[in-house]
């Protein structure tokens, strides 16, 4: 299929749209009929983990920083929300205010993190982005003594939930005559969150700090010599990433009702990272498909135990013991094969590849006049 | 791309389909109604084996129950165990506490943590399915108001008291010493018991800290050891307190050694490798062949799953008790068998077990043991706290 | 004063723990400039393979002493961790050699919870003992306490340590392997199996980290399917500290790593008031890895590479 030929055409391209729109639109009421409302809470947690991957995609993906500490922000925008909503203080703020606070401060977090760390390159930043990360949790775990703020391992409990005006999402409302639980609410104000993180990644990655990332991310210090004050770009970058992670977390906070420091572990930063890699990093489409990827396999791969016994007539190997075992063998056969991510922009696949249908493509587009 | 993400989605739909249909139809083969208990506990991660021991102290109350042929509303019964895994992640949780509503469960036997246990139990509270919890202990789990959440362990706040008060009176402790795990659990009952033996005159001379991932503890039991302690309590489980043991002897400490439940297995003598005798600890009800029951039990478990790990009786007592209130409810319906359950009194094989009006235990009793000759020998039990508040 | 040469003790055997597990990162990263995620599941590949044996020898009544059984062991464990390693490189790492940098980070990761898993399946869930059949006796020096045990960790890693630079410094192959670490492709041309001399070291830093997985577990007395992150973490973070790539820094690294954690672990709470305590421990830790590269980007032992296209 030509992908260009069809972008071009704008009829097809209103009508994908379009069509894409409903799908999102009626997901959850058809994902609920066909697989319960597990599995619309699973759907939850994908719209959730899009906008983390994306929020880590703009410091990995745009900018090449590794940054292997980004649940500290989802922490950050989490922990804020709970403290601020929740009888722990006894405070009670709205979410439209708390939200929009935990983005700026998990973005002056990121800020923090970035400036002593702006002369460190590769792996070096690697190692303490997650030292950063343990850090925060670390500290998220202990500050129950000697003054008690977060109360600590035990958790913040009775988080009120996401709403306005008194109403809030985590209530069953009434649609048709049917009772609709609380996560389908929520799966409209994620997508519309959700949607407006691709908003502002597509949007920034035509701009001008945009493409100065990418500039830093191919060679420093040939972004340097072009002008690109690369210091202030990459506190941009870790920024606007930190601030995606912290609106995530406070949305976190609302919808689960307890927060502990337990749910922001090093595995979870690095399961994040592995979306924006699966997927394709750089590239939103990639990563999105591979924060879905990610998120439904460990659940999907529920249902062996059934397929076993489908099979073999009995449960083999106990599901739970293959589950991870899958999962694991799946990132690395995923990686093999495609090492450039499942989805990759079309300027990584062609670093990465000479075939001749990519060769073929590129003359192709060298001749397009609307390109 | 799309379409293959769409085939995706359609082949996992059409296994659960299958799935589910498959699981409608058994019951018809002998004519029982199916019972469907829950059980969610970690599988996978660090405290799989914790969680495995849940998932099979729960299959043989399970299987105990339908071997007795029980009948329920005139008609008879089958227990049907469905098990998931949370990895210890209170994600993970509400997404397979959610599953579980959706399956139409009757009751839930979990989770193993608090993390997981309470944003878990909200899920629960709304669909109206009674959650019994077999080793969550921190106290907030039955304040949040919920009346569907119950546990048979009591919590930090009762077995902190029962053991700071035993530090106290019946070790003489004077200089207390407090190392927890910075776990929910540890941390919680950590900070119980110092506040119980602060309250009985004893001086807590130092607090430290380690994780529940560690295995070196020399620098913190070296501080220790600098304050002269003659009691130091460990808040945590068997794999750090075992370890923890060895490495106390190693550095020539002669404190007295005292543990939680999470340090009562056997595995903490065998981790401890010959360094274990003397070491104190208690857990929450009975002895288990005090109570009647309870040895049958501990032979047949060990012989079908091998050594219990910790919760396992636990987890059968939550099992029977839910049964029982079913069974004295004539009922199998969460909303009518839950006003039992609620003022149930029954024999487990761990407690007599009923419970309070947040859903906690009620009057646990505590049973304190010691290491002799390499195996924890019953020193005695504490007639239980007053339930907190 | 016996308190803080204790706290020495303690951290410098921990550290050489660590460092030989770093030397396993090190050496990768020299060659290959990649980040192996799965070398501290080889290391507790080595230390469960070992318990297998030694329990297996137990059990089977032969009368050896604790030392030769732990030995036999500890050969076998090292066999099974290099074929591990060897194999890991080849599915993993190989075909990805051309592939964008942050690829064989996944598929590390992938191998790490492959493994993990193995090790879950084989041995179980539970936390395995090691039998107390080494001698531990115990020694009194200035007013710190030193068991054998410790000692022979201590006096092992420094050997192992020494055998390795020798061999890097002066052998045929440890040529090859600078040569390759320095210009892989000029190596090539120069007439040196870059392939065979990748292997080799994944083969020897599997065979280092299986040799450090029986000593954690022996020291510790216990073993687990989960316990080969936190300490490849650590000994990762020891690796950066002395400046990753570098032979010397990774031992460095290691042997500073556990001596500042055990400081911390004993007088954080004196240093602050007792505001903070041990809990803080590993922030201490980062923090000190933060301070050594702000002002020393590569690590303290680590050169100034002029950046790589």
């Amino acid at each position: 299929m030509n992908w260009s030929k069809l972008k071009s055409d704008r009829r097809i391209a209103y009508v994908a749209f379009i069509a894409l729109g409903l799908v999102l639109a009626v997901a959850p009421f058809l994902v609920g009929a066909g697989l319960g409302n597990g599995w619309v809470r699973i759907l939850d947690f994908v719209l959730l983990y899009i906008m983390l991957a994306l929020g880590l995609n703009i410091v990995v993906g745009y900018a090449g920083l590794l940054d292997l500490g980004y649940v500290a922000f989802y922490a950050v925008g989490a922990y804020l929300y709970a403290l601020l909503a929740s009888p722990h203080f006894g405070l009670h703020l709205p979410a439209w205010f708390i939200l929009p606070l935990g983005a700026l401060a998990a973005g002056m977090f990121g800020m923090m993190l970035g400036t002593p760390t702006l002369r460190l390159r590769g792996d070096y930043l690697a190692i303490v982005t997650l030292g950063f990360g343990e850090i925060i949790r670390i500290f998220l775990n202990n500050l129950n003594s000697p003054v008690n703020i977060t109360n600590g391992p035990q958790g913040i409990s009775m988080i009120d939930p996401i709403g306005a005006g008194g109403a809030s999402l985590s209530q069953s409302f009434e649609l048709f005559g049917m009772q609709v639980p609380g996560i389908y609410a929520y799966y409209y104000l994620f997508l519309a969150m959700a949607l407006l993180v691709v908003f502002i990644s597509l949007r920034l990655q035509d701009s001008r700090i945009g493409r100065a990332w990418v500039a830093i991310r191919e060679d420093e210090v040939a972004a340097e010599a072009m002008g690109i004050n690369t210091r202030n770009i990459k506190l941009l970058a870790f920024a606007m990433g930190a601030s995606f992670g912290g609106i995530s977390g406070g949305l976190f906070a609302g919808f689960q009702g307890f927060v502990s420091p337990e749910s922001f572990n090093l595995m979870e930063s690095i399961m994040i990272l592995c979306m924006v890699v699966l997927g394709g990093m750089g590239h939103i489409p990639g990563v999105i498909l591979g924060a879905i990827l990610l998120t439904v396999l460990p659940e999907a791969l529920r249902y062996i135990g059934p397929l076993e016994e489908f099979f073999f007539g009995r449960v083999v190997v106990d599901p739970a013991d293959l589950r991870m075992l899958i999962f694991g063998l799946a990132l690395i056969v995923v990686m093999i094969f495609r090492p450039a991510g499942l989805w990759p922009s079309k300027v990584r696949r062609r670093e990465f590849s000479s075939e001749a249908e990519v060769l073929a493509h590129e003359q192709e587009a060298l001749y397009d006049a609307s390109k | 791309m799309k379409s293959r993400l769409l085939a995706v989605l359609l082949a996992t739909m059409l296994f659960n389909l299958a799935a589910c249909g498959k699981k409608d139809t058994a019951p018809g083969a002998d004519g029982a109604v199916v019972v469907k208990i829950g059980s969610i506990q970690p599988l996978t991660g660090p405290q799989s084996h914790l969680g495995k021991d849940n998932e099979n102290g729960t299959r043989m109350a399970i299987d105990d129950a339908n071997a007795k042929g029980i009948s329920i509303g005139g008609k008879k019964v089958r227990f049907e165990l469905f098990s998931e895994d949370d990895q210890a992640d209170p994600k993970t949780a509400t997404i397979v506490a959610q599953k579980m509503v959706d399956e139409k469960v009757n009751g839930i036997i979990g989770h193993l943590n608090s993390g997981t246990t309470i944003p878990a139990s909200k899920i629960y509270f709304d669909a109206g399915i009674v959650q019994i919890s077999p080793s969550a202990t921190n106290p907030k789990y039955t304040e949040q108001g919920f009346r569907t959440a119950f546990r048979v362990m009591p919590n930090d706040v009762q077995q902190g008291k029962a053991l700071g008060d035993f530090a106290v009176t019946r070790l003489g402790a004077k200089r207390v010493a407090i190392i927890d795990d910075r776990t929910a659990y540890g941390q919680g009952l950590a900070d119980q018991f110092g506040a119980a033996a602060k309250a009985a005159g004893a001086e807590i001379v130092t607090r430290q800290y380690t994780t529940d991932k560690s295995t070196d503890f020399m620098a913190i039991l070296t501080a220790v050891k600098s304050e002269n302690a003659d009691v130091l309590f460990f808040g945590g489980m068997d794999a750090q307190g075992g370890p923890m043991m060895k490495q106390f002897k190693t550095l020539g400490l002669n404190a007295k050694f005292l543990m939680g439940d999470g340090g009562s297995t056997p595995e903490f003598i065998k981790l401890a490798a010959g360094s274990a005798e003397g070491a104190y600890s208690s857990l929450p009800g009975l002895p288990l062949d005090k109570m009647p029951g309870g040895k049958a039990f501990g032979d047949k478990f060990t012989a079908k799953y091998g050594q219990i790990q910790l919760y396992a009786p636990y987890c059968y007592d939550a099992v029977s008790v839910m049964i029982a209130a079913m069974q004295k409810a004539d009922s199998i319906d969460p909303a009518k068998y839950l006003p039992v359950l609620a003022s149930i009194v029954y024999d487990g094989v761990t407690a007599k077990i009923s419970f309070d009006t947040k859903g906690d235990i009620k009057d646990g009793a505590i049973t304190l043991y010691q290491v002799k000759n390499g195996k924890w020998e019953v020193l005695e039990t504490v007639g239980g706290a007053e339930p907190a508040k | 004063m016996d308190i803080f040469l204790q706290q020495l003790i303690n951290g410098l055997v921990l550290g050489s723990v660590y460092a030989l597990i770093a030397l396993g990162y090190t050496m990768v990263y020299g060659i290959l400039e990649l980040i192996n995620f799965a070398h501290g599941e080889v290391v507790m590949i080595g230390a469960m393979v070992t318990l297998a044996v030694v329990n297996m020898l137990m059990a089977s009544g032969v009368d050896l002493p604790g030392l030769m059984i732990v030995a036999a062991g500890l050969l076998v464990a090292v066999a099974v961790c290099m074929a591990l390693g060897f194999v890991i490189e080849r599915i993993a790492y190989r075909p990805l050699r051309r592939a964008p940098r942050l690829a064989p980070l996944i598929t590390a990761i992938g191998v790490s919870i492959v493994l993990q898993n193995v090790a879950m399946l084989i041995w179980g869930r539970q936390y395995i003992s090691f039998p107390p059949i080494l001698p531990s006796t115990r020694h009194d020096i200035a007013g710190a306490g030193i068991t054998d045990l410790q000692i022979f960790i201590f006096v092992l890693a420094l050997v192992l340590m020494a055998g390795l630079v020798l061999l890097v410094q002066r052998t045929r192959i440890g040529r090859a392997m600078r040569a390759t670490a320095q210009a892989p492709e000029i190596a090539g041309l120069m007439g040196v199996n870059v392939n065979a001399v990748i292997s080799f070291t994944f083969i020897l830093g599997s065979a280092l980290a299986a040799i450090a997985g029986v000593m954690v577990s022996a020291y510790y007395g216990i073993a687990h399917y989960y316990m080969g992150f936190l300490l490849g973490l650590k000994a990762f973070t020891a690796a950066v500290l002395g400046g990753i790539g570098n032979i010397a820094g990774a031992m460095l690294g290691g042997l500073l790593l556990g001596v500042i954690e055990s400081m911390a672990a004993g007088y954080i709470g004196d240093l602050t008031g007792g505001f903070l305590g041990s809990h803080y421990q590993d922030v201490f830790a980062f923090f000190v890895l933060i301070g050594v590269l702000v002002f020393r980007p590569s690590g303290l032992l680590g050169e100034r590479v002029a950046e790589r296209p």
